[in-house]
């Protein structure tokens, strides 16, 4: 599979061929770097990180991702640093920076930033969240994650908790989850229900959805819960948010009444969506997802600059 | 009713069943006033067996082609065009919506890309009846009205 100078750019641009081929590689170079410590597929390069609004965690992976695959790493972390201050447009920042290094990581506030980021850029673009559309690396550790654990994710039962209405991070994970041969429970306030085009089209794509708002009656049926943080940022309007604020929390009493094996999956940060006590517990998956990060993103790093396999 | 008199062009192209009032859009998008653009006739509000009322736009001296004219098709889905050669028509084709719609139509999204940088706005058409198109830059759908509203 050719993936030099290719975009990252939308979970909606990849085949089930394409993420199962970024799995297949992150979990390579995961072992790879288990035995040797360090790697150097990646010297001589240099990535660009393009954060147009803050976003640390992110930031941290890629560049570490970029370090351990013995590249390395130029960037600024937010916008008020650079010439977009100034009023240059995206496009000229791009062109610039594209001649310092050779692959961009962006992240912007607007919406299409990265496909338009791609558009001018010769050299490959990945997509680090522009706005509230897309986080496609996001999506493919979280994937990455879900294997890694069940050693596969065809036949799993999954919930999706929490603003299924506005959370960027699970319209794209059920798209994604589509793929395969999925259960989905659906479990969120009345208010932040997931929209009904895509639940259509998960339907038209095979997968059995269930919606519902009671989390203690659908956690015995699961597999893996995924949980997001109710974003106050993402409400048009204030009075919603404290109206569904502070609605559900995992803690241990309710996973009481799980499956032995439930795993449970949050993209951080957490507000008190999953109390603390459920760290040590068996099911804490969400460390580990973070973890996740770095191969899947080592993976993305190595193969868009043609430097692996 | 009589017959109404329009005159008739020698030859270029006629777009006929345009809905009334929308002549201007035609003639913007079609960047009809440019210097080397042809003469220009404008019929507004003609009555009409299908429309009740419509436009008729005709263009003298100039063949457009198919791809040209289907960039009305948002505007003016039951359009028909007309090859004119020699007072005679040639040619005729009706208007179809083309699978990528690139400058017409702005994003109703107030914080996508394309509202904000130097570029031209595109979107996917994902199903023809009923209309929906996808931002290629926000990925957003739209439909219906807001369709209309954003032309
Ligand atoms: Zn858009």
């Amino acid at each position: 599979m050719d993936w030099k100078g290719r975009d990252v750019i939308s979970v909606r641009d990849f085949s089930k061929e394409d993420i199962e081929f970024v799995l297949k590689t992150a979990e390579w170079l995961e072992d790879e770097l288990k035995e040797k410590g360090s790697l150097d597929y990646a010297r001589g390069k240099i990535l660009a990180t393009l954060f147009f609004e803050p976003s640390t965690r992110t930031r941290l992976s890629f560049e570490s991702a970029m370090h351990r695959l013995g590249g390395s790493v130029i960037g600024f972390s937010s916008a008020s640093s650079t010439s977009v201050k100034k009023g240059e447009s995206l496009a000229d920042t791009i062109k610039t920076v594209e001649q310092y290094s050779d692959v961009i990581v962006i992240r912007h506030p607007m919406e299409g930033a990265a496909r338009l980021a791609a558009e001018v850029a010769e050299i490959p673009v990945i997509n680090a969240g522009d706005g509230s559309n897309q986080h496609p690396t996001q999506t493919l550790l979280d994937i990455y994650t879900i294997k890694r654990a069940f050693g596969k994710i065809d036949g799993l039962t999954i919930g999706l908790l929490g603003d299924l209405k506005y959370g960027r991070t699970v319209h794209s994970l059920a798209e994604a989850l589509a793929f395969y041969d999925v259960e989905l429970y659906l479990i969120s306030p009345e208010l932040l229900r997931m929209p009904k085009h895509i639940i259509e089209e998960l339907r038209e794509k095979g997968v059995r959805v269930h919606e519902t708002t009671d989390l203690k009656g659908t956690i015995p049926e699961l597999d893996l819960l995924y949980v997001t943080r109710i974003q106050r940022e993402r409400f048009p309007d204030e009075e919603e948010y404290l109206k569904v604020k502070g609605s559900y929390q995992v803690n241990c009493s309710l996973l009481e009444n799980a499956k032995e094996g439930l795993k449970v999956m949050h993209p951080l940060p957490r507000v008190d969506e999953i109390h603390p006590e459920v760290d040590k517990s068996e099911h804490a998956l969400y460390f580990r997802q973070v973890f996740s990060g770095v191969p899947v993103r080592m993976a993305l790093l190595g193969l868009t600059l043609g430097v692996l396999g | 009713m009589p017959e109404l008199k329009i005159e008739v062009i020698p030859e270029g192209t006629v777009i006929d069943h345009i809905p009334a009032g929308k002549w201007p859009k035609v003639v913007e998008i079609l960047r009809l006033t440019k210097p080397n653009g042809g003469t220009l006739l404008i019929a507004s509000n003609v009555p009409s067996k299908k429309l009740g009322r419509k436009d008729i736009v005709k263009v003298e001296g100039r063949y457009l082609s198919e791809e040209e004219v289907n960039k009305i098709a948002l505007i003016a889905p039951n359009a028909t065009v007309n090859i004119v050669k020699d007072y005679k028509i040639v040619e005729k084709f009706k208007v179809e919506i083309p699978d990528e719609i690139v400058g017409i139509l702005t994003c109703p999204n107030p914080n996508c890309v394309s509202n904000h940088e130097h570029v031209l706005p595109k979107f996917h058409v994902e199903s023809r009846e009923p209309l929906k198109l996808r931002c290629h830059y926000c990925e957003r759908t739209v439909e219906g009205d807001e369709i209309l509203g954003n032309l």
